[in-house]
């Protein structure tokens, strides 16, 4: 009996004295927290996106709470978090400027040509590392492989006839998969933006032509249109400024290719 | 006072915890990224490891051997290293909350860290060189902690050092982060073998 008895009262009596030492260094070395902190930490989503700019939720929490950072930065908590977040630090709430995601290519199977025939690992990172990067003839375009699937949180991405599609009522703008890209041709843009340039080509419109049959060939007849000065055609696609853009859609009635689309219609 | 010293090169040359004796890897490759926060890391677990020396002997000398439970050694020392860790721990955050921050995950994991735990078992299983008899004397095994805990800052300075200028190096894609990481680290622990040929 004592054989047990002993170590089993030596050991807990060595913790019993440090727990007590620790119980008061604790008291003696407690630090000051911000409660404001906590709780907007529970109101943000917790998805740890970075679309703030922030480590995570709990940086950007206490980055509000020491008033160093604005409290409408978080786009997949939305205007809903920041007026909560508002009711906590006492300030008026300030509009949320949500942001979704958009694939910039419209090269489906139909469209773009394939230089071969891609037998290997369905990822868009892998397949962009070989040679031309990747089996799509346009070397801008997007893979299919769907990288960008697997890093989505919200379930919000499908692969369809070869390219991504998002689901505007399901992405929360956090840019996982814009990051994650490897062609760079998903772009987070401002929800309340209604056109994207669906072509992300820096190749001259004729090898374009080659390759993708809709792709931008740069012929500039939306930056000619568009009354806002919001169009540019740059590196041989458009870019649309959504800072200017007015959302009038005559650059898309007006191009050829009918690339600038209205997003979220269908 | 030669033994001490010779005790003191052993574990920061000879014997070093990181490159020789392959503990506490996981903070040496965790925390090397700069050389401030390798610096601030190197500090905490020598701190650790002269408190850890010290308390680890006492509970030996008084509580285990009187007893006469010394196989009770590894959850002893755990439980007090543990203890010391919160410790430190609770004392960073409140007075070098800079150092705590950038210390983050890798502070608890010094108490899983095998060197401290090591260290403490070393001691009590070395034979001394002071005293004829038993293990290390309390002022050997602090000698011993402490220059432990300087052996593994050194090995991780001295890393930090190589990872930063890798940093803006021009490496192969395949070899890029982690790998081009163990691959200097072993170099490194290659360098500390030739302090074999040493004998204190």
């Amino acid at each position: 009996m004592k054989e047990i008895l002993l170590p089993a009262l030596a050991m807990g009596g060595v913790g019993l004295v440090l727990g007590i030492l620790l119980a008061v260094a604790s008291k003696i070395f407690a630090v000051e927290k911000d409660e404001r902190a906590e709780e907007i930490a529970q109101i943000l989503p917790g998805a740890n996106c970075g679309s703030c700019g922030f480590a995570g939720c709990s940086a950007y929490a206490s980055a509000i709470s020491a008033g160093t950072a604005k409290i409408n930065e978080c786009s997949p908590g939305g205007q809903n978090a920041a007026d909560r977040i508002a009711e906590i630090m006492g300030v008026s709430g300030e509009a949320v400027e949500e942001k979704r995601a958009a694939v910039l290519c419209k090269g489906t199977i139909e469209n773009a040509a394939e230089k071969y025939e891609y037998i290997g690992v369905q990822d868009c990172v892998a397949a962009s590392r070989l040679q031309g990067g990747g089996a799509k003839a346009c070397s801008y375009g997007c893979l299919g492989y769907g990288s960008c699937i697997k890093v989505c949180s919200n379930n919000a991405i499908k692969i369809e006839n070869g390219i991504a599609v998002i689901d505007m009522e399901k992405c929360g703008g956090c840019g996982e998969c814009a990051a994650v890209c490897p062609k760079k041709l998903i772009k987070i843009i401002p929800k309340s933006a209604k056109y994207v340039v669906k072509c992300q080509s820096c190749d001259k419109g004729a090898q374009m032509k080659e390759k993708c049959s809709v792709g931008c060939i740069g012929c500039k007849i939306c930056e000619k249109n568009c009354p806002a000065d919001a169009i540019k055609v740059e590196n041989n696609h458009a870019v649309i400024d959504y800072g200017k853009c007015i959302s009038c859609g005559l650059c898309a009635e007006k191009c050829p290719k009918k690339i600038i689309e209205l997003i979220g219609a269908n | 006072m030669p033994a001490l010293v010779a005790i003191a090169l052993t574990s920061i040359f000879t014997q070093n915890f990181v490159l020789v004796k392959f503990y506490g890897i996981c903070p040496f490759l965790g925390v090397s990224k700069k050389v401030d926060t390798a610096l601030g890391m190197g500090m905490a677990v020598t701190f650790v490891m002269t408190l850890a020396s010290i308390m680890t002997w006492l509970c030996q000398q008084f509580i285990l051997i009187p007893l006469n439970i010394e196989y009770m050694q590894t959850i002893a020392f755990i439980v007090i290293i543990a203890a010391l860790v919160q410790f430190v721990e609770m004392f960073l955050q409140k007075s070098i909350p800079s150092l705590y921050s950038a210390l983050g995950i890798y502070l608890p994991l010094i108490t899983t860290n095998c060197a401290v735990l090591g260290v403490a078992l070393l001691n009590v299983r070395t034979a001394s060189v002071i005293s004829t008899a038993g293990s290390y004397t309390l002022i050997e095994s602090i000698v011993n902690g402490f220059s432990a805990g300087i052996g593994f800052m050194l090995a991780i300075v001295l890393f930090a050092g190589v990872r930063e200028r890798l940093e803006n190096s021009d490496i192969p894609k395949a070899l890029e982060g982690f790998p081009i990481a163990l691959i200097s680290a072993s170099l490194l622990a290659l360098a500390f073998l030739g302090f074999q040929g040493m004998s204190f």
